[in-house]
């Protein structure tokens, strides 16, 4: 009858160890804080998934663990599922030792606590313009630095503005003017992408910000005046309705097919407009409403960050490696083979000259500005509703004032 | 591992046999123990895999839960505010409507079409084994690539359907099918009719096939063929089939995410916004994870509804 009472005893402990199995599960990913020994691999986590930024990326990222004395241990995940991932990490204290950060979510993140500030390990801030900065920084402590930026700008098609006789506009009359005149038959004069998400949003931010606007209230008389010119340029059909649904890769696909004359758009199109031998493009700064204003660009770029693994020896070496992404010779090489511009502006300079076609970018970053810069962790909920009130207005839903005001009132 | 129970079993068995004496365990107790041992695997992997998050999901939604709450754990609890503030927001009626209009036009159309061609298919022709598996196309094609094609054919300035119909003469200027206010939403119901076809076509042929052909032969006999032999021998032939598929479709409906996500993300100006496509910006875009398992449970309820009446329905058909 013993054996009977051990197998009771038995079939007890399956069941407990059943009804644990999901604290098995979640608790066998967590890092043990391993005693502070010497570190041989760290693990980075990026959004890089596609060529040829995945591989230039990797590789700078693998020089820069050989110069530390460590192996780089890479995991890139598609940029839409890089929140969530990260989201899920830090709940299971699973953090990697670097993470990359789209510069918009770096507040977001960094608001949880899971991010530790660069200034923590002595890296340098100098020589970033404000805007990038700002980028990086979460209640006055900066987090995380961007390598490389970009921003959006004007492109347009030489040989459609000749044959029409069109200099590249200045002002939003000549470019109102310039877009109606090189609209005929399937031709388009302009594209930007005016889509329901925060895309939508980013093209729109160098209209509003160089009139005056500012993204914490929309239900401004500088915000309704860029949108209004939006909405005028659907309306008169010089935009496509449709680009309440293009995507920036769409924009750039019309303009590539001759079907709009010019575009709103960034560098990274740039390799593939290259591409098309037919094609003569030039790059201007975004039109501003006259010559009074001064343009300024929204800030893109990804920025590299320290978590707090709870480790401080890989956290002291992950820090290397930020540090060493940011060097004055990686941003050079990573701005050239990936078509964005070094974040250091003492680099601007030697950068334009070397890159003529990223010229009229590098001046542009100079000034422009993080999209969370003001609005911190806010950004997500401001920037919906200024795609909102984008479409309200474009689809004649509501006029570009009273959509401004609906959104702003939520 | 079930081998190793039944050989216990069987062990225990031969153990109480052979004992005879006062049963200190007893017999009726253990076989308790393996009755429960059997279907602790389902269990588990019911608690696992649909208690906790359904669980989970009606928490949250009494949280305040936000990015931060994933490091720090701290969630506090605010009652029904999630539901107010979600409930009160003014992309909620819109949101709702659209649901339903959603759901109600999809299932029509899937329903009709994928009858008639499941009707059709019975008929014995050439081709019919590869036409009818030709037919299950869209549902082997990952949702994305469906809707990014879907997009392309749909698009306004150089979409296929608009060269289409402007090369017949129909139209002059495109239609914009995606960015209209008004149309968006019958678009996006016709890729999901597109999609939902296949399902309803092999369920219903399924159902045909049961039907025995005496019942056909014994019909024509009475002088009933053609449409009266749809309507008094097909129909209440298939009528516990067709409820299945209905009810099915319905849930599966409610919930389509990807396709409108795909295909316009919410927009024009939120005219395809559903309660599944506001679920998931909320939690995924805007990081407001407890009003996004707000809505995420509102959906969850309209679903329980249709899950109750098809219980119901499948009750009375039984009492019949």
């Amino acid at each position: 009858m013993k054996s009977a009472f051990t197998k009771t005893k038995a079939i007890a402990s399956t069941v407990t160890a059943m009804a644990a199995l999901p604290l098995i599960l979640t608790g066998c990913g967590a890092s043990s804080p391993a005693a502070n020994g010497p570190v041989s691999e760290l693990s980075v986590v990026d959004y890089y998934n596609n060529e040829p930024d995945k591989t230039i990326i990797g590789d700078t990222l693998a020089a820069c663990g050989t110069q530390s004395g460590v192996t780089i241990k890479r995991e890139t995940v598609p940029g839409k599922s890089l929140i969530a991932k990260v989201l899920q990490q830090a709940s299971s204290k699973t953090l990697p030792d670097v993470l990359m950060l789209d510069n918009p979510d770096l507040q977001q993140i960094a608001g949880t606590g899971a991010l530790a500030p660069l200034t923590d390990f002595k890296i340098s801030t100098e020589n970033y313009p404000q805007g990038i900065l700002s980028a990086g920084t979460y209640k006055d402590k900066v987090y995380g630095l961007a390598p490389t930026v970009n921003t959006i700008a004007l492109f347009y098609n030489k040989d459609l503005l000749t044959t029409a006789g069109v200099t590249p506009p200045k002002t939003w009359d000549e470019l109102k003017a310039a877009a109606a005149k090189l609209t005929s038959g399937g031709q388009y004069g302009l594209a930007f992408d005016a889509n329901a998400t925060y895309e939508g949003t980013w093209q729109f931010l160098p209209f509003m910000w160089s009139n005056g606007g500012d993204e914490k209230n929309i239900a401004t008389t500088e915000t309704t005046e860029a949108l209004q010119l939006w909405t005028d340029l659907v309306k008169s059909g010089s935009v496509s309705s449709s680009a309440l649904n293009w995507t920036q890769a769409d924009v750039k696909d019309q303009f590539v097919a001759g079907k709009a004359a010019m575009m709103v758009n960034g560098p990274w199109q740039i390799p593939t407009l290259d591409k098309e031998s037919a094609l003569h493009y030039g790059v201007v700064n975004i039109p501003v409403k006259d010559s009074s204003k001064t343009a300024v660009g929204p800030l893109g770029g990804e920025v590299w960050t320290v978590p707090q693994t709870g480790n401080k020896a890989k956290q002291a070496k992950a820090a290397e490696i930020v540090a060493c992404m940011n060097s004055d010779v990686n941003q050079l090489a990573m701005a050239k083979a990936r078509n964005t511009i070094p974040s250091k502006s003492t680099l601007a300079a030697q950068f334009a000259s070397e890159n003529p076609k990223l010229a009229s970018f590098t001046e542009l970053v100079k000034t422009a500005r993080a999209r969370t810069g003001q609005l911190g962790e806010d950004w997500p909920d401001q920037a919906t509703k200024i795609f909102t009130a984008i479409q309200n207005a474009l689809t004649d839903k509501a006029s570009p004032a009273d959509a401004l005001k609906q959104a702003q009132q939520g | 591992m079930s081998a190793t129970v039944q050989s216990r079993l069987h062990l225990a068995v031969t153990e109480t046999e052979n004992d005879g004496g006062p049963r200190r365990f007893g017999y009726r107790s253990r076989e308790r123990v393996y009755q429960w041992l059997f279907l602790a695997p389902a269990v588990a992997y019911l608690v696992l895999f649909f208690g906790y998050p359904v669980v989970k999901n009606v928490a949250m939604s009494f949280q305040e839960y936000t990015t931060g709450t994933f490091y720090t754990g701290e969630a506090p609890w605010v009652g029904f505010a999630n539901y107010v503030t979600v409930m009160s927001s003014s992309l909620f009626s819109t949101s709702l409507i659209n649901t339903a209009l959603f759901t109600a036009g999809s299932i029509a159309g899937q329903f009709i079409l994928g009858l008639g061609l499941a009707v059709f298919f019975k008929r014995k022709f050439p081709l019919n084994g590869i036409l009818r598996s030709l037919l299950l196309l869209p549902w082997l094609l990952p949702l994305i690539v469906s809707s990014a094609v879907w997009r392309w054919i749909l698009d306004k300035d150089s979409g296929a359907l608009n060269n289409f119909l402007e090369s017949l003469g129909i139209i002059s200027t495109g239609i914009p099918w995606l960015t209209s206010t008004s149309l968006a939403l019958a678009a996006v119901v016709g890729v999901n009719i597109w999609i939902g076809i296949p399902f309803n076509v092999t369920v219903l042929y399924g159902g045909l096939q049961d039907i025995p052909d005496e019942l056909y032969e014994a019909a024509s006999l009475d002088g009933a063929t053609g449409w009266r032999a749809f309507r008094h021998v097909t129909w209440p032939m298939l009528r516990p089939v067709v409820s299945v598929v209905l009810v099915l479709g319905v849930v599966y409906t409610l919930k389509v995410l990807d396709i409108i996500l795909g295909l316009t993300n919410g927009g024009p100006a939120n005219s395809t916004q559903t309660i599944a496509t506001q679920s998931y910006a909320l939690s995924f875009q805007n990081f407001k994870f407890g009003e996004g398992a707000a809505m995420g449970n509102i959906l969850v309820l309209i679903s329980l509804v249709f899950a109750v009446l098809y219980l119901r329905v499948n009750r009375r058909a039984v009492d019949e």
